[in-house]
């Protein structure tokens, strides 16, 4: 079939949207509701294109090219119309750019500017609307939404909570929690995918700077650091860097001039997590106890089991997760090693996530009064953390982390995309039923971006079935599947967000998939050039069993790294 | 008591479709949507209980605070308009303190506003509890509320 598009013939096949021709062939038109890859809702008419066949304006997100349309993409009366939808977003808005956190980094901005408004034609009235902040992660600021319904689409269809709609008419119109309640009450888990899609400030992450920063000043505190696995393949690119590059010794140069004191590697946490959770999945299954297990270091998913599905936390591994562990290590092994005081310590960390700010503060994370984690910073205010301490990220000389929480094996890096956890444990949980390394590390069928994987894996006599989901709503599809009596399944790897961490809700906003496909691949690299490649042969964590713990799931081990997961009554 | 379980036990528990008419239902038994209510339309058509509140909250008909014992309705039709039911609007939003589709905190007065009751001779015109009250001014309506709030006390 062939179009015209401004007066040249293209090719377009059947049932194509006129918008996915015009981005096939480099013309670009603004859009503002539409989600690639989802199905269009057409309600923002900011892509408007011109058809002068019919003399109709047409979102061309949402038409089907259809054999002889005529189109115009650019012609005088698509532009005005185009501004003027955003001179009328811009009504209304707060006009606070310059207090913004989205300055520079915003669609609506950007869209002003395309289109050329300089001056304000149209003059609504501003809303009052207040700020939520009730979340321990999220905070929404409805006078900058523009009601584009992108978080509502990727709350309901990518993650399966549905905690927020469209509530009231007309100008009345708002995007909130069942009655209009803080997101704290609703189901919401915090997994900050709305965030992700956000065009404006409307949605941020709650922020820790400014604890952070009084604690860096506070002489007696001495101020402790850990960063995620996929912090170090996240970050490069907003700093001219190659997309996707390894750069943790930079990271540990750049926090150490930051002034935090010691700087360890969550990626240990992970090792340590594999260690403890492969022991459990183990004994479940020698023990004949529930089966199939499921991972726990998603909080995102932790918050969605204890609310959508309580009959399945048995389910869910006691390990904590890797931040957690990370930081009950820093606030005892290490403390004790150091001669501190653990009220003396001051612990951070980096996440790609903001579900792993409410994780910190869950009371199961504080011992006698003492957190195993005081503040966590995502992807993006840490790069806003190093811009605003003047460092040359790139510039720096690489240096490496401290001991004795700072060794890393790739099995825990690449606990940072989907599948990652999964692999890890089974690299670990085979050497320990056999008593040898697996010939292959690479287990392919758990990789890759599929919103589902499936394997078995031969371990000796028995024959364990895998499952590794990422997307909350893929992860009910199995679970009903599971409840509906499914027996072939032993252990199931759940992320919240697409493509797990590296797609996580506290990366920097970029809805382009291809940064997390560049960010895995980077992770696998990492994994495929190592010298350690299973978890248990961790020197560090091999020296943390002998001197402290004793053995996985050892008393001290069980205080200290696993938890527990209670039913949770919110507005469903 | 409220009227919830009854009224779902009326209503298949598949599909969206019946969504407005249990909202309806429910409106028209109880005179309002408490929160209780609309957590249990969620359960019973699985649906996310945002979702319901959203969907009620687009259409006017709805009201999620209960009526007050003294139910005041505002006429805005044409005759009542030219006849100054804007001021007559005001006027009650002071005396009761209350907005349109709200309950005073003693429960006592709500205020609607409807479009024509029908009743144009007596312009402006407010219903209260069914009953009319005529020709309307500033003044006469505090008499009126006056009197509503004196037989409370009797
Ligand atoms: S959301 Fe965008 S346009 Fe609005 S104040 Fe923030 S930066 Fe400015
Ligand atoms: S954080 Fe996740 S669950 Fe919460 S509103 Fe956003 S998308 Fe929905
Ligand atoms: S909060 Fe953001 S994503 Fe959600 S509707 Fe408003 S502008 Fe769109
Ligand atoms: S982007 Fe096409 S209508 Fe919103």
């Amino acid at each position: 079939m062939k179009i015209s598009i401004n007066n040249i013939i293209h090719e377009a096949e059947k049932q194509e949207t006129i918008l996915d021709i015009l981005n096939r062939n480099g013309i670009k038109v603004p859009t503002l509701c539409h989600i690639k890859d989802m199905f269009p809702s057409g309600a923002c008419r900011m892509c408007l294109v011109e058809d002068t066949i019919s003399g109709k304006l047409i979102t061309s997100c949402s038409s089907v090219a259809t054999e002889n349309m005529k189109i115009q993409t650019h012609s005088p009366r698509v532009t005005e119309a185009r501004k003027t939808i955003v001179e009328l977003l811009l009504s209304n808005h707060p006009d606070d750019c310059l207090y913004c956190v989205r300055n520079k980094n915003c669609e609506l901005q950007n869209l002003s500017e395309e289109l050329c408004v300089t001056e304000r034609r149209i003059r609504g009235n501003k809303n009052s609307l207040s700020i939520d902040r009730a979340s321990s992660s999220i905070v929404r600021d409805q006078e900058k939404c523009i009601l584009c319904g992108r978080c509502v689409r990727v709350c309901e269809e990518v993650i399966g909570v549905s905690c927020i709609d469209f509530i009231n008419r007309g100008s009345k119109s708002i995007v909130g929690t069942a009655f209009n309640k803080g997101l704290n009450v609703s189901s919401c888990v915090n997994c900050g995918q709305c965030i992700m899609v956000c065009p404006t400030g409307a949605l941020t992450e709650k922020n820790h700077f400014s604890e952070i920063k009084i604690a860096l000043q506070d002489p007696s505190k001495t101020v402790v650091i850990q960063y995620a696995p996929s912090i170090s393949v996240s970050l490069a690119e907003e700093f001219n860097m190659k997309p996707g590059k390894d750069i943790n010794g930079n990271i540990n140069a750049a926090l150490r001039k930051l002034g935090f004191d010691f700087v360890f590697d969550t990626t240990f946490g992970a090792d340590l997590t594999i260690m403890e959770e492969s022991s459990e999945l183990i004994q479940r299954i020698t023990n004949k106890e529930t089966l199939p297990m499921i991972t726990s270091c998603c909080p995102g998913w932790v918050k969605y089991a204890e609310e959508f599905y309580p009959e399945m936390i048995k389910h869910i591994s006691s390990c904590k997760s890797p931040q957690q562990m990370t930081g009950a290590m820093i606030k005892s092994y290490f403390a004790e090693k150091e001669n501190l005081k653990p009220k003396d310590i001051y612990s951070v960390s980096i996440m790609p996530c903001t579900a792993k700010k409410f994780e910190g503060q869950r009371e199961e994370m504080t011992q006698k009064g003492i957190s195993d984690v005081d503040a966590i910073l995502t992807t993006r205010e840490f790069v806003k953390f190093i811009n605003m301490f003047g460092i040359d990220l790139e510039k720096l000389q690489p240096e490496l982390t401290d001991s004795p929480l700072g060794t890393r094996t790739s099995a825990g890096k690449i606990f940072g995309t989907t599948g990652g956890v999964a692999e890890a444990a089974l690299r670990t949980a085979y050497f320990k039923l056999t008593g040898k390394e697996l010939m292959e590390f690479k287990i392919n069928d758990v990789r890759g971006l599929d919103n589902r994987k499936e394997t078995k894996i031969k371990i000796g006599d028995l024959e364990l079935g895998v499952a590794v989901v990422n997307g909350l709503g893929n992860a009910k599809k199995l679970l009903e599947e599971i409840k509906a009596g499914r027996k072939d399944i032993h252990f199931i790897e759940v992320m919240a967000c697409p493509g797990g961490c590296v797609g996580g809700g506290g990366q920097p906003i970029n809805m382009d998939t291809e940064a997390i496909k560049i960010r895995a691949k980077s992770l696998y690299n990492i994994d495929d050039n190592a010298s350690i490649r299973v978890s248990h042969k961790n020197p560090d964590v091999v020296a943390l069993y002998t001197e402290f713990l004793g053995e996985p799931l050892s008393h001290k081990s069980h205080k200290l790294l696993h938890t527990s997961y209670n039913m949770r009554k919110v507005i469903l | 008591m409220e009227k919830v379980k009854e009224i779902l036990q009326n209503y298949s528990s598949e599909g969206r479709e019946n969504l407005i008419p249990i909202l309806q239902d429910i409106q028209d038994n109880n005179g309002w949507l408490s929160e209780g209510s609309i957590i249990e339309v969620g359960n019973h058509l699985n649906l996310p209980v945002s979702k319901i509140y959203g969907v009620a909250t687009f259409y006017n008909q709805f009201s999620f605070q209960p009526k007050g014992k003294y139910h005041v309705q505002v006429c805005r039709g044409t005759a009542c308009h030219v006849l100054g039911s804007a001021s007559v609007l005001k006027e009650l939003e002071s005396t009761l303190k209350i907005k349109p589709d709200q309950t005073s905190k003693d429960g006592l007065f709500s205020l609607e506003i409807v479009a024509c009751i029908g009743a144009c001779g007596l312009a402006p015109v407010i219903s209260i509890n069914g009953e009319f009250h005529a020709k309307i001014t500033s003044d006469s309506i505090k008499q009126i509320i006056d009197n509503y709030k004196q037989q409370q006390n009797n």
